[in-house]
């Protein structure tokens, strides 16, 4: 065999090991399993597919999705928030008491953002600086913040919001592409999809972006790279504040009143949304495109219970077990991978 | 080496050993108790009164009991998030299989049973999933809370059972020798895991598989089988959680039991357990879980709302880790 007989052999063995890996990667197992649950319930119930549910199941998760971008980070960099569950009623009351205290609009809507990354560098700081691991610094958040919540606000509901606060009831304005009249398209999913964009953009191609990955993977190894894993670790909870600021305000700005109380059991669709989105637990591996779907399938399930006529009491079930096969079919693969890696 | 020499050096040792005993994490720990029982007695003359603190036993008694066995789990390195869900599926189960006007219309003794029999299949399910198939322990278990609540949601469709026998109620409202009568086996569970985590080889070996896995699969440990074992002894505690859960509160209810795992994990680690593992003790976790409890109760009596005594658990939480750090840390720093 000639030299370049063998280089293009080789070459075409790299691009085939390439798209196979591409096409078994989580983001794209996750996007085919969502078109098959769509095009299986739509047979079934053709008002399913139907434009205003479609739009609906991408809007009612996309706040979620949002917050899940941060958590992706911080499981990435090896460590874990259970607090932000708590943290979006926090910031979401916060948002809408600038509103009705007549403080102008933008600030409502920017002042949360700016509290939740403030929130996220005390948690950076005790973490990194006080290594205090971040499951008992967010287990002891979450206290302080759902029960100062309830105390501060009574519980009492914010109602009479003005009425240019609803960020997240805004549309796109309607257009006409090739003569075919495009969805008007609500914030929330705006938010949803550059911010998750532009995290995928940066955690690839920047610096600070790798270096979570390389500080989760291996931070005995990234130190010695010259990476510094205290300020590494700042910059993603600081992320993470920012992320969940944004998820309040999409949160608080959806209806028309803000119920001034933690949501129930929030922290734990934001994570298992990362999770599934094949963010591994054990830090180093994951995208944040991947949870943005796994946001978006939970979504759609929740959404197909009712419309294939299950009781919606059984929608945690199906999560319980989506995550475990997820999680199977991350960890065969990954089995898969090192077998070939090593042949 | 002279005589005088020796004793000298045995005056330092048992001075170094005093030292060393009282950094403990449980003595600065129960240190920290006492102040607070002290600042809290101030508060209210109804706080330090044996009913009083009698009382506060029953309250404390599920946490207790999931808190337990989440000590060995942590100590291993490992971590159940689904205690809280396996005790309301049990709740669920033992209420669905005796309901009166339900489809099985069981005993009672047997109902009882059988959910405590679920909550054991709930945490081999959990522990063989950990070892068999290789998923940590925070997802297998984050996984199994959601399908736990979903099965008993989706079992329950929201629907509760109460009107139980009056002598169900004896365990969960009941006084014997003028004690509350799940205390006795708050107290009997205590005795039995701290015995079984400081002088048995398998409670040792748990510290091992904590602290090097992989060693102790070296020197013979069977570390999968260990593993499995304590996450179905989780399971079964939680499910006997249930059954004193419901005899207390009368009635079930698919959302009971949400945020136990929390409660318990607070208590652990309050109590000293490293929840990277490899230390940590039973003794530690009681004084964590009765310190929660105090600072609950005696916040209430002095007049502080429910939801302002979570803030202070949550930041005691945090500043108790933020001292023992630094205690520890100048401890190593003096060796």
């Amino acid at each position: 065999m000639t030299a370049t007989a063998a280089r293009s052999h080789i070459h075409r063995d790299n691009l085939l090991t390439r798209s196979l890996s591409f096409l078994s990667s989580q983001e794209v197992i996750l996007f085919f399993v969502l078109v098959g649950l769509i095009v299986l319930v739509g047979t079934s119930n053709p008002r399913y597919v139907a434009e205003r549910n479609f739009i609906n199941i991408l809007n009612g998760n996309a706040y979620i999705a949002v917050a899940a971008i941060g958590m992706s980070m911080v499981i990435i960099s090896r460590n874990i928030d259970i607090s932000v569950g708590s943290l979006i009623g926090v910031l979401g009351t916060l948002s809408g008491s600038l509103a009705i205290n007549g403080y102008p609009i933008w600030m409502s809507w920017v002042v949360p953002v700016l509290a939740g990354a403030l929130v996220g560098a005390v948690i950076g700081f005790l973490v990194a600086y006080l290594r205090i691991p971040s499951i008992v610094v967010t287990l002891g958040l979450l206290s302080i913040l759902k029960g100062g919540l309830i105390t501060i606000t009574g519980g009492a509901w914010i109602t009479d919001l003005p009425k240019d606060y609803f960020l997240a009831q805004i549309k796109t304005p309607p257009v006409s592409l090739l003569g075919l009249n495009l969805p008007e398209i609500p914030s929330p999913i705006v938010f949803m999809i550059v911010l998750t964009i532009l995290a995928a953009l940066w955690m690839r191609y920047s610096m600070t972006g790798r270096a979570i990955y390389a500080v989760g993977g291996n931070a005995e190894a990234a130190r010695l790279s010259g990476i510094s894993e205290k300020r590494i670790i700042m910059t993603v909870f600081i992320i993470n504040g920012l992320t969940v600021g944004i998820a309040a305000v999409l949160w608080a700005t959806q209806l028309s009143i803000i119920q001034s109380t933690v949501p129930a059991g929030l922290e734990l669709q934001v994570i298992t949304s990362a999770v599934v989105g094949g963010v591994s637990i054990l830090g180093g591996i994951g995208t944040t495109v991947g949870a943005m779907l796994a946001a978006i399938l939970l979504s759609a399930i929740n959404s197909a219970l009712v419309f294939i006529d299950v009781s919606p009491y059984w929608f945690r079930a199906v999560v319980g077990v989506l995550i475990l096969f997820t999680v199977l079919v991350d960890l065969l693969r990954r089995q898969r991978s090192r077998a070939s890696a090593r042949g | 080496m002279t005589s005088s020499t020796l004793q000298q050096s045995d005056e330092m040792k048992s001075g170094v050993r005093l030292r060393a005993f009282l950094l403990r994490q449980e003595v600065v720990l129960f240190l920290m108790m006492m102040i607070a029982i002290f600042i809290l007695t101030l508060g209210s003359d109804k706080f330090l009164t044996l009913d009083n603190l009698l009382n506060q036993g029953r309250f404390l008694t599920e946490i207790a009991l999931v808190a337990l066995p989440m000590t060995f789990i942590i100590i291993t390195g490992g971590i159940d998030l689904s205690v809280g869900s396996i005790m309301g599926l049990c709740a669920i189960v033992l209420g669905y299989m005796w309901n009166p006007t339900g489809p099985f219309q069981w005993p009672l003794e047997l109902a009882v049973a059988f959910s405590l029999l679920v909550g054991v299949l709930c945490g081999l399910v959990n522990g063989l999933i950990i070892v068999r198939i290789g998923v940590p322990p925070l997802i297998t278990t984050l996984a199994t809370l959601a399908l736990y609540r979903g099965l008993a949601e989706g079992i329950s469709q929201a629907r509760s059972v109460r009107n139980y026998p009056e002598y169900f109620y004896e365990l969960g409202q009941g006084t014997l020798l003028g004690v509350p009568t799940q205390l006795w086996m708050v107290l009997v569970f205590v005795i039995i895991t701290a015995i079984i985590l400081s002088r048995t080889i398998f409670g040792r070996s748990l510290y091992a598989i904590g602290n090097n896995e992989l060693g102790a699969r070296f020197s013979g440990i069977p570390v999968g089988l260990y593993t499995i074992m304590i996450y179905a002894f989780s399971g079964l505690m939680s499910g006997i959680a249930a059954w004193v859960f419901v005899s207390r509160v009368t009635t079930t209810r698919s959302d009971m039991g949400t945020g136990l795992e929390l409660d318990a994990i607070a208590a652990v680690v309050l109590g000293g357990t490293s929840i990277f593992g490899g230390s940590g003790s039973i003794v530690g976790t009681v004084i964590g879980l009765v310190l929660i409890q105090l600072l609950k109760n005696g916040l209430a009596l002095s007049g502080v709302t429910t939801d302002g005594t979570i803030v202070v658990i949550g930041t005691v939480l945090i500043l108790a880790i933020l001292i023992n750090n630094y205690i520890q840390r100048r401890a190593s720093a003096v060796e």
